[in-house]
Order: C-alpha cells, then structure tokens, then sequence
C-alpha cells in the first residue's frame, strides 16, 4: 500500500451560471512529483486552480492535502495548510522591495502581533531577524539576491516571475503551485525557469505547473493531466498523454470526412 | 538631500545626532513662541495633535491603503470619552451617578487616555466591520457616512436622555493633572516658568513622539508589512496565508486609537467640546495633511500635519493686517483665503508632486546597472 498522495482532489465541481466549468475533476498529485496541468484556452484550467487554492468556491469535490483534509474555504486557510501559488498575471507587491515581497510571505508561519512590535520584544526582534534570513536566502535560491532591495514593479518579467516563485516558497508549502510561470518568456529564460523548478522539486516541494507550453510540461512532469471543457480528458505520463487521440482533438480539433 | 538622506540611513550616529537636534528644537520652540504672543504656543500645541491625528489615519490609508472619510470621529469619541467622565455633565443630569459620586466626576487623564483609546478602537472595529469587502470610491463613502453619523448623534443625544447636551456641548471639563501638577495653571520648572499652554504643549509632543515611535515600529514589523500587502494586492496577500479580514479590522482599530488619544487630550486642552469641533471638514483636513505630506512615508505625514495645522495661523496673522494696510479694510477673509489656498495646494501637488512633498524614497529608479536588464 503506497504511502497517502501529497494532493487527492476528487469530483470538484463548479457551474458559473450556465456555464459548467469544473465537471467531475479528480486528481491525485503524488510526493516529490511535477505535475502538469494542461488543456486548450478556455478548458478550466484556472478555475480548477482557483478552486483548490480557495479563491473560488467549488459547488462541490473532497480535497485532501498529505493525508489530512482541507477546506478550500478561504485563501489564507490553504496557504496556512501548505499549498503556495503564483498568479498568471505577476502579482507582486509592486511598491515595496523584493526582499519585503518575500518577506511577506513569511507572514503565514509567523506570529508576532501588534503588541510584541511596539514593544519590540525579545521575541519579535528575533523573528524579526529570522524572517530577513530567510528571505533573504529564498532571493539567493532564485537567483535575484542583487536586487532585493529593488522595489518589485522595477524588475525585469523573468525577476518578477522569480520574485513570485520566490514568495510562494517562503510560505513553506508542500505544494507549490504555478500558474503559468513560463507566460511570456523567452527561450534563455525558460531553461532557466526549468531548472529552477527541477531544482525546487529536487528539494523536496511538490509542484502542481499549469502551463500552455507543452514542451516545457512534457520535458518537466512525470504526469500530465488533460483538461478540456471542464473535464479531465487524459491523465498519465506525458509520452502517453501526447499520444491519446482525444488529447489531440482537443487540441486541434477533429479530422471531417469529406 | 537624497544623498544626505541615504547617508544617514546607513550611519545611525548621524540619526541620532539628528534627533537630538529636533528633541532641542521642540524643547526650546514654545519657549521662543511664547514671547511671540500666547496664540503661537496653543497653535504649537495643536500641531502635536495633529501629528498625531494624521499618524492614526496614515496606519488606515497610508499603510493599509483604506481611505477612510470619517477619521475624525474617533477624535470625537476620545474627546466626549474625556468630557463625560471629567465634567459635571453627567452628575448634573442624572441624580443615580451624582449620588454614586457624591463629589463629582473627576477621572483622571491617565485613566481617561487608555480607556478614550480603547473606546475609539471599538468604534474602529464597529466601523471596519462592515466595511470589509469595500474598497477605493465606496469605502469613502461610507466612511464618510460614519463621521457624519456620530457628529449627528452627538447634536441630537440630548433626548430623551441627556449624554451629550447636544448642539451647546460639554463644559467646564477637568484640565490635564498629573499628580501635584495642575496643566490649567503655570507652573515653575529649574527657574523657568512655564505658562499653562507651555505645559499642554510639552505634553502634547511627548505623546505625538511616542505615537511616532509605535508608528515607526509598526510599519517596519510583520503587521506593518501584511498592511503594506493588503494595499498593494488584496489578493496576493491572501494567497500568502494573511487573514485579510484580521489584519485590516485591525488597522481601523490601531488607526482609531491615535484618534482616541488625541480626542481625550483635545477635551481636556479647550475643557469644552461640542459636535461642531467633528465636523466632516475636520477630517477633510487630516486626510490633506497626510496626502500632501506623502502617504505612508510617516516624516512625509508628519510634515504635512505641522504645515497644514501652523499654516492657517500664520495666514491669520498676516493677511488680516496686511489687507487692512493696504486697503484699509479685510477684502477676503482669512477662513476663505485658507480654503482656497487648500484646494489650490492640493491641486498644484496632485499635479507635480502626486506622492506628496515628502514621499517615501524609492528604490530602483537609480538601481545598478546590470547586463541583462534595462531601465524599467
């Protein structure tokens, strides 16, 4: 009996008026893994990300996260739980420094209050020092420790990108999950995205990548799901997956005989 | 200046070289001010509410990028805080508290200062409450809509129980003491003699600089920086696991409770208050101050309080006189002069300073050169 998955989600379900987003959307995400979250514009992807990090409400799906259950019900509660995500538009905290991004993210894992930093406590100025360590060790681990002292909104799109990266992990997580962090690169900077992520799960933090470059996703995950019109179309490693005809449909639509 | 500035950011001995200058300079202000004329002093002492009035605000719309119009209805409560426990008000109307308190109410300031606080973040929270989910335009209007309310129902709680006496307001409120020490009268200290406001005045920047130092160390903690967050990107804030609710619910409360405090020593300064002291042009000022010092830059924002609050005084003493010089009479009055100074002030800085006169530096317009990178 294999050990529980790092990420079992099953049956979600989300209707946006009458629209059915999400249909019956199971997926088991195991440790250590890079897991890949394909489909044409418009197949769900996001609002199936959105729904497991608790920015939308599902209408329905069971959600366990390393063995114990969670409730997508808010956004700070799954971050709390260990699940850290960037955004597909770059969602920084554009006018305060890179190393004050990062920083922040640490916030979830502390817990000094108003009263320990007006007094500024023992404590706090220890946690204090702490948080800035770290942080300062995730800019080095990303590769912009030279600019974290940089407001965020002045970094170049591949800083910004890392930057993110950067801040979600701060958080601690167990799963890191990515929104399409290869939009808008180039070719330099998707090698070297890749490598950052290879290095990130060689470390031991699972990766859920939802990406539109399939060559980035077949050369970086060991399994792929397939999402289009709000349904799981074809799950399993990536060699298998770009075979499936239906995969292929959807993503080229189907042959007509004349 | 910028250099300057950088400068002593990096060698704190200069910093504290400097404090120690503006520590003398307050020190010795009222001092010079007082053989000025009286009027000087009690503006001094104004500018140090203020400050600290603008300091509050700036944790709600500078830190947590809230824009709150109704900020000075915390000052109202601290101030009425003070007044009903401080006056013959309440012994005189209702027989049950004069017969509890057969010598009447006299609660003392230091009592009245941490309760008028805790009053104010009360209403903070009653305020934030349901104000949660709104932002930008909406949240003003509200907030707005809250400052009104408790001027309003502080005009009209003079039936059918009588707490606040309505539009004539509460006199004859205790002044400042501190244990021997009576701030109503002047008071002899190492061979200098120091008038009543002198004393109300030093007072004041004690608590103003004490309220710099809770600010200071606020911004640059994990509060301060969920805050930040908060006012950048909702949520992205979230996703970093800050419970936004809590965090904000508690920036109204921290902002109020500047608020409060200023309130209670207001009350006890003027020993009257009445609802016409809270109007919403009062917090309209405030917010000026704060806008026009630079949001969230907490030097910029206390700038902008001692100008805005000195500035109307020097107005006064001015273009009055100057007017009846050269024409013979007052052509415009001060009180309209100062708003359209005001509005003009605002425009002219919403057009070339836009972060205010003295914004928080910015880092990256000057940042070091890199290969692979261009100007952003």
């Amino acid at each position: 009996m294999p050990a529980d998955p790092l990420l079992l989600v099953g049956d979600v379900g989300k209707r946006f008026g009458g629209l059915q987003a999400l249909s019956a959307v199971g997926m088991r995400i195991e440790h250590g893994q890079i897991y890949g979250l394909i489909g044409p514009n418009g197949a769900g992807k996001t609002t199936f990300f959105n729904v497991i990090t608790g920015l939308i409400k599902p209408d329905s799906g069971s959600f366990m996260l390393d063995g114990q259950p969670y409730e997508p019900s808010s956004v700070h509660k799954v971050a709390a739980a260990g699940i850290a995500r960037t955004f597909q538009n770059i969602r920084l905290f554009s006018d305060m420094t890179a190393l004050e991004n990062v920083m922040v993210g640490r916030h979830v894992r502390t817990h000094c209050g108003a009263l320990a930093a007006v007094l500024r406590t023992r404590a706090a100025r220890l946690e204090e020092t702490q948080i800035r360590a770290r942080a300062g060790e995730l800019l080095e681990y990303v590769g912009i420790a030279r600019y974290g002292h940089l407001q965020a909104r002045t970094l170049s799109y591949g800083d910004q990108r890392r930057l993110e990266i950067a801040r979600a992990l701060a958080t601690d997580p167990k799963l890191l999950a990515l929104d399409e962090p290869a939009a808008g690169m180039n070719a330099t900077e998707k090698v070297e995205l890749r490598r950052l992520l290879e290095r990130i799960r060689d470390d031991g933090v699972t990766i859920l990548l939802i990406e539109h470059d399939v060559k980035l996703v077949m050369g970086l995950c060991q399994r792929v799901s397939v999402l289009d019109e709000g349904r799981v179309i074809k799950e399993g490693a990536p060699a298998q997956v770009q075979r499936d005809p239906a995969v292929i449909e959807a993503y080229l639509g189907r042959a007509h005989e004349t | 200046m910028n250099a300057a500035l950088a400068n002593l950011r990096r060698h704190p001995r200069y910093g504290l070289g400097a404090a120690l200058v503006v520590a003398i300079v307050l020190l010795v202000l009222p001092l010079a001010a007082g053989a000025l004329g009286a009027a000087w002093v009690r503006t001094l002492a104004f500018s140090a509410l203020y400050v600290m009035l603008a300091l509050g605000l700036n944790i709600v719309v500078g830190f947590a990028g809230l824009l709150d119009l109704g900020y000075i209805a915390f000052y109202a409560v601290g101030a009425y805080t003070f007044a009903l426990l401080a006056s013959p008000h309440l012994t005189d109307n209702f027989p049950a508290i004069a017969h509890a308190f057969p010598g009447g109410l006299h609660a003392p300031i230091w009592a009245v200062i941490p309760l008028g606080a805790a009053v104010a973040a009360g209403f903070g929270v009653l305020l934030g409450a349901p104000v949660l989910k709104l932002r930008g335009d909406y949240l003003a209007i509200v907030t707005l809509g809250f400052g009104e309310i408790i001027r309003i129902f502080l005009n009209n709680l003079n039936q059918p129980l009588n707490l606040t006496n309505g539009p004539q307001g509460i006199t004859l409120i205790d002044p400042v003491r501190i244990g021997e020490l009576r701030f109503d009268h002047a008071a002899g200290f190492l061979g200098l003699r120091l008038s009543s406001l002198q004393l109300y005045y030093y007072l004041f920047v004690a608590l103003a600089a004490l309220s710099v130092l809770v600010c200071v160390r606020l911004q640059k903690s994990r509060l301060g920086r969920a805050w930040m967050a908060i006012r950048e990107d909702e949520i992205a804030a979230k996703a970093m696991g800050i419970n936004v609710r809590n965090v904000k619910l508690l920036a109204f409360a921290l902002g109020a409770t500047f608020g409060g405090v200023a309130g209670t020593l207001f009350a006890a300064f003027q020993g009257f208050v009445s609802p016409e002291s809270f109007s919403l042009m009062e917090s309209i000022i405030v917010l000026s101050m704060i806008v026009l010092g630079g949001l969230g830059h907490i030097p910029g924002v206390i700038f902008g309080a001692i100008l805005l609050s000195v500035f109307p005084e020097v107005l006064r003493h001015t273009v009055g006189p100057l007017q009846e010089q050269l024409f013979g009479h007052v052509l415009i009055d001060t009180e309209v002069l100062r708003m359209l100074l005001y509005g003009a002030a605002l425009v002219v800085i919403m057009l070339y300073r836009p972060k205010g006169l003295w914004p928080a530096p910015q880092h990256g317009i000057a940042a070091p050169p890199s290969p692979n990178r261009e100007e952003a």
